[in-house]
């Protein structure tokens, strides 16, 4: 019946990651398909785990690491439990996004890409959810939020916190 | 009783869960169907029941709604029903030719989709000599809504044309223009039409391997889309020998990482070959030399969902919606602030202006108009004296406006138009994707620049410097991130410059 599903990251086991990396070696490009699964599934890229990705796909660390660093998704060091995305795009703008990330960011005390001290959430700025039509937005985790007034957003946070 | 509530990503963003499950412990007894959203967004979670063949809904209908829904036995006498859902008249009025299905089916229920159309342009594709196909799109007027609005006949033509061992068909689900979303919705609301569309796509041009590249923003359309091909598969329209037809056609969906210029249809190739999203020099040409070296077609999701009415139907039926060269229907996807947001599947040729006051309602807080823009980020802002134009490519070219993927996405009179410019820059800076100076460096002196102008230092140098460091940008850059970027900051100089703090004479 819900479609909308609290999602949760795995902490970082080179097991898994180098059974992902080893399914998916053989196809065509394989190099994004295996970040974007270990993303999906560990919330980062260990950095240790570049010189087995070089070896396993014939690169070099050098490229591996570019290509790493390139997106933005692909951090290196693990998110709090939940990564809070925040729209910073102009619809969003339209209806106060910058006064929400403002306070967004007071109201977990971080700046974006940080993580509240407990751990519990990671702030990144993200350009358009997809959800321009009901401005301003906000994923938490995979679950997405629409008109989201500064007092909307201490109560999906609010109840957030207290369904973990 | 059938009760239809969306689950479209907005719509849950709105709710649409909650009422599902209170609608479903209060009516134990009927079937709950999640189908997409008709892109009234205003109207979200908008609830539908159908008696008799007939579907009636209800608007914005919260868990609290359900009781007194229930009591009123789903009446016209409660005061969210909106009447026979086909006459809402925000949909009555709308062309739906690729959205006929959004909203209406359940998007992953093969049955509806067949039931309603679905898979009856692939069939007669089936049956047509490639040239053919590529006839019929050429003869339909289509151009592609990714942004760049090139004839997609004339594309596929030139990869059919090319002799290779194999070729691709892309279809492009990056959907990075801030402001749109119908890329998300047809993927969420009817997958099996994008399928459908690049199946056929691939019988055209000879390719037998499809890749869909979507942004990593949009998980919901992730699952929707990891089901639609799963069960493609498994019914025989994708894989070998499709439908006994002995051709066939594979697909893979991959998922991109957050990168804006990624959209690009050769940064997006680089990211398919497991690189980084670096624009390559054209020429060539994706169509002759495109992913890993072979001929490729990449197509916005539009396009491609716009492939199988255009088989089912015929090119004429779709060339007869719109005017000059801009045929066929513009998912108009109306944003920000504006008081009846959505998605508008409309003929080209409506009136700018009336697509924000009349369709939009004007404002959404009731405040005086102030700025659209259209387009996407890389679009210019326009103001209220600009707004009578038609909505055609050919229009839009004259005003050098843009009708980019189909976003308008209005302001009202709080909004800092400085700050709207600067905010362009930065996200051009942030976006770039590194290859050439004038982008890379440029849009860092750019929002610096526009930053000595708001705090007042000097600002009629720095107002000629910001010209100049556009004029750079658009004829310095490699791609259209560069060459598009000063745009925004450019109209919005124009058109708003006591934001800037300088007066109108200065400007
Ligand atoms: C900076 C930049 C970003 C782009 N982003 C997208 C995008 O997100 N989605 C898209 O379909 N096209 C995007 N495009 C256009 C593509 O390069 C390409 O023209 C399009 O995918 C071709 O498909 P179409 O002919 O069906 O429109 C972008 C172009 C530029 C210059
Ligand atoms: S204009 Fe910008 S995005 Fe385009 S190639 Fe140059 S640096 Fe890359
Ligand atoms: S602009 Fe914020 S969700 Fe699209």
């Amino acid at each position: 019946m819900t479609a909308q599903t609290e999602k949760r990251f795995k902490p970082w086991d080179d097991e898994t990651a180098q059974q992902i990396a080893a399914d998916n070696r053989d196809r065509p490009g394989a190099l994004m398909p295996i970040l974007t699964e270990l993303l999906e599934d560990f919330g980062y890229i260990n950095p240790e785990f570049v010189p087995h990705l070089a070896d396993l796909l014939n690169l070099s660390r050098a490229e591996v690491h570019g290509v790493i660093s390139f997106y933005h998704d692909f951090r290196t060091t693990p998110p709090g439990e939940t990564v809070v995305k925040l729209c910073r795009a102009e619809a969003c703008q339209a209806m106060g996004g910058a006064k929400l990330a403002e306070h967004a960011k007071q109201m977990l005390g971080v700046d974006f890409h940080g993580t509240t001290a407990d751990g519990r959430y990671s702030l990144e700025q993200v350009f358009c959810l997809g959800n321009c039509a009901c401005a301003p937005a906000v994923m938490l985790g995979e679950t997405l939020y629409g008109r989201v007034t500064p007092e909307r957003f201490d109560t999906v946070l609010k109840k957030h916190k207290g369904a973990a | 009783m059938k009760i239809y509530i969306p689950k479209d990503a907005a719509a849950l963003s709105l709710g649409a869960d909650e009422t599902a499950e209170a609608l479903a412990a209060a009516v134990p007894e009927a079937e709950i169907v999640r189908n997409g959203s008709y892109g009234l967004f205003w109207l979200e979670p908008m609830v539908e029941i159908e008696k008799d063949g007939r579907r009636i809904a209800f608007g914005s209908v919260m868990p609290e709604d359900v009781p007194s829904l229930i009591e009123s036995g789903f009446g016209a006498a409660h005061p969210l029903y909106l009447g026979k859902t086909a006459d809402i008249p925000a949909l009555k009025m709308q062309n739906r030719l690729t959205f006929a299905r959004c909203g209406v089916i359940d998007p992953l229920s093969l049955e509806d989709y067949t039931a309603y159309g679905g898979f009856d342009g692939l069939k007669k594709a089936l049956e047509m000599p490639p040239q053919k196909i590529v006839d019929e799109v050429k003869e339909s007027g289509l151009r592609g809504r990714g942004g760049a609005a090139f004839p997609t006949g004339i594309k596929w033509q030139t990869v059919l044309d090319c002799a290779a061992d194999q070729k691709y068909i892309v279809c492009n689900a990056d959907e990075g223009d801030s402001g749109t979303f119908a890329d998300r919705m047809i993927m969420e609301g009817d997958p099996f039409t994008v399928i459908e569309g690049m199946i056929i796509a691939g019988l055209a041009v000879g390719a037998t391997m499809g890749y869909i590249y979507l942004r990593s923003e949009y998980p919901h359309a992730r699952d929707t889309l990891r089901a639609a091909i799963k069960t493609a598969y498994e019914s025989g329209y994708l894989g070998d020998n499709i439908q006994g037809s002995g051709k066939s056609f594979d697909l893979e969906l991959r998922m991109g990482a957050g990168s804006y210029i990624c959209g690009e249809e050769t940064a997006l190739l680089e990211s398919l070959e497991g690189k980084r999203g670096m624009i390559r020099y054209k020429p060539p040409l994706p169509a002759i030399k495109g992913l890993f070296g072979k001929p490729t077609v990449v197509n916005n999701v539009i396009s491609l969902a716009t492939i199988p009415v255009i088989l089912e139907k015929g090119a004429a039926h779709h060339a007869a919606f719109g005017e000059g060269k801009s045929r066929g229907t513009l998912t108009v996807q109306l944003a920000g602030n504006v008081k009846y947001p959505g998605l508008y599947e409309l003929a080209f040729g409506q009136p700018l202006r009336d697509l924000i006051y009349e369709i939009g309602g004007g404002t959404a807080t009731g405040r005086p108009f102030r700025a659209v823009q259209c387009g996407g980020p890389l679009g210019p802002f326009l103001s209220e004296r600009q707004l009578d134009l038609a909505v055609t490519y050919e229009d839009f070219a004259e005003q050098s406006a843009m009708v980019g993927h189909g976003g308008v996405v209005v302001f009202d009179d709080t909004v800092d138009m400085a700050q709207m410019a600067r905010f362009s820059m930065e996200f051009g800076a942030e976006e770039s994707c590194g290859k050439c100076t004038p982008c890379r460096i440029g849009t860092v002196r750019g929002y610096e620049t526009i930053d000595k102008i708001i705090r007042g230092e000097n600002r009629a140098a720095n107002k000629a410097l910001l010209e100049e460091l556009c004029d750079t940008l658009i004829h310095g850059s490699l791609c259209a991130h560069g060459e598009l970027i000063p745009y925004p900051v450019l109209s919005a100089l124009r058109e708003f410059p006591e934001d800037f703090g300088l007066d109108r004479q200065a400007a």
